[in-house]
């Protein structure tokens, strides 16, 4: 098995892609700590496993404390962190800059910007302490290209991976790699919730067009995402740190 | 890495020593058919007989990549032997020797560029072809840390590996539909028998210190980056460019 006797901490697990990663982490042997704001989804999600397999922790990762909290009760319940998946995130609302709010800006940069260094910040000490580990930072492929009317959260993806670059170089001496995988377009609820907020009634329009521009012309499935986020979390990828790795049906090409 | 390749047919270029042969090992203890070739019978026979005792089959072929009759031939080999074409891992590569542009040689250039790009470019027609007519197919090109980084020296070793990675993207492109997926790897310095060997110990130090990870990567580690992008867990990746550089290109 992949990622047998490792501990893995990955918050946004009750989404569709966190979900579809603790299903293959599990499965490839590992014990999980299922982190998630929405505690009632996080329940939901966590009940297909076995509860020796995955704990759950309702973490809100733009507060301080409870990340912290997060983290102290991984080691606790498991012993380790071996691999930390940063996650969590949210789209915010969609518009042109002169349409909107700063509230928005600032509450996607929070999660997803904060909230990552606030993960960051408490899991390489636990992980340079044992000796080493695996990050793997969920970007996007808004995180590599520009796209009218998603500042926020294409801007929050892009810094991610500056995050993540600084991170890996001062990490390679704890023996911790840090890489982001950055999903192209999904079958996933925030997908649907893009679409819906750039074309408002006209989603369905909107994923035909996306579809379209897209080489594979299709939308990825969570599993897929999975699949790349095992093989960074995993030793097969011992050598890959501080890069960005893509999972987008070749749009970025 | 457990990835499943049973009876898969997969066509390694370059494949007698090095990343190659690392890749080939990889491929044939997950049971996969694999053509192993490079540029001379000597070194082909003695790869085949050091992977036969593992699970998968192993097919020896001789080939220049830059010659594109003898290109044909090493695909319709496979082809006629095994029947189809489920991988190809475009690997061949030669280096160059380093010196400023204005002290380059012409035929040096000629040289690195006939193996480098026009070799991939050949086998990836050829394999295309066939990929084509079955509707199905995964390429992984050896580019290297060198398509995303500079090396002062090494500028048409460079430039043909930025073309290779050039060439992934289009092709991945043009076949996105075809259910063929095209890749590159992007390996830092490797630690190959060949390197240990014959490089002298300040350098080896000196190839380490490029790389965020103050060391030389592990043959095998470029193979489970190979096999993870041509199996089907890469399902929605075509086009990508994956690094392979113990955080080189994160600097």
């Amino acid at each position: 098995m992949r990622l047998e006797n490792k501990v893995v901490l990955i918050t946004g697990a009750a989404g569709e892609i966190g979900v579809a990663a603790v299903r293959l982490f599990v499965r490839e042997g590992a014990r999980v700590m299922m982190a998630d704001m929405n505690g009632e989804q996080l329940a939901q999600a966590a009940s297909e496993f076995a509860s020796d397999s995955v704990a759950c922790f309702t973490v809100d990762v733009t507060d301080e404390v409870q990340v912290r909290a997060m983290v102290d009760n991984t080691v606790e319940v498991f012993g380790r962190i071996d691999v930390f998946m940063a996650n969590a995130g949210i789209e915010g609302k969609m518009g042109e800059i002169i349409e909107s709010d700063l509230d928005n800006l600032m509450r996607v940069l929070d999660v997803n910007v904060k909230g990552v260094w606030l993960g960051l910040r408490y899991v390489i000490p636990v992980m340079k302490e044992q000796g080493g580990g695996s990050i793997v930072i969920t970007s996007s492929g808004a995180g590599v290209k520009g796209a009218p009317g998603m500042v926020p959260y294409n801007t929050s993806k892009h810094a991610v991976i500056g995050m993540m670059r600084c991170a890996a170089l001062e990490c390679t001496k704890y023996n911790i790699r840090v890489n982001t995988v950055n999903p192209g377009p999904i079958e996933t609820r925030m997908m649907e919730s893009i679409a819906e907020g750039l074309v408002p009634g006209g989603s369905a329009d909107y994923k035909t067009k996306l579809q379209s521009m897209t080489p594979m012309r299709r939308y990825g499935k969570a599993d897929e995402v999975a699949n790349l986020m095992l093989f960074l979390a995993s030793d097969e990828s011992s050598y890959c740190t501080g890069s960005v790795y893509m999972v987008d049906g070749g749009n970025a090409t | 890495m457990s990835l499943e390749f049973t009876g898969k047919v997969v066509l390694i270029t370059g494949a007698a020593s090095g990343l190659g042969y690392a890749c080939a090992e990889a491929f044939c203890k997950q049971g996969a058919w694999v053509a192993i070739a490079d540029i001379s019978r000597k070194v082909v026979d003695e790869a085949v007989a050091r992977l036969s005792d593992l699970p998968g089959e192993v097919l020896g072929l001789v080939c220049n990549v830059a010659e594109a009759d003898q290109v044909e031939s090493m695909v319709a080999e496979v082809v006629r032997t095994w029947g189809r074409l489920d991988v190809a891992v475009n690997n061949a590569g030669i280096s160059s020797p380093l010196n400023p542009v204005a002290n380059t040689e012409e035929s040096d250039f000629d040289r690195v560029m006939s193996v480098n790009l026009k070799g991939v470019w050949l086998c990836m027609r050829a394999e295309l072809r066939q990929m084509e007519k079955q509707g199905s197919g995964s390429i992984v090109n050896m580019a290297s840390a060198l398509s995303l980084r500079v090396f002062a020296g090494g500028s048409f070793y460079v430039a043909s590996k930025f073309a290779v990675a050039g060439l992934t993207r289009t092709a991945a492109v043009e076949y996105a539909e075809s259910g063929i997926r095209i890749n590159a790897v992007c390996p830092g310095n490797v630690a190959t028998p060949l390197v240990v060997s014959t490089v002298s110990s300040e350098m080896l130090d000196q190839l380490a210190n490029v790389h965020a990870m103050k060391r030389l990567g592990k043959p095998e580690e470029i193979a489970n980056a190979v096999m993870w992008l041509a199996s089907e867990q890469a399902s929605f990746n075509t086009g990508t460019i994956l690094p392979v550089d113990g955080g080189w290109s994160a600097q």
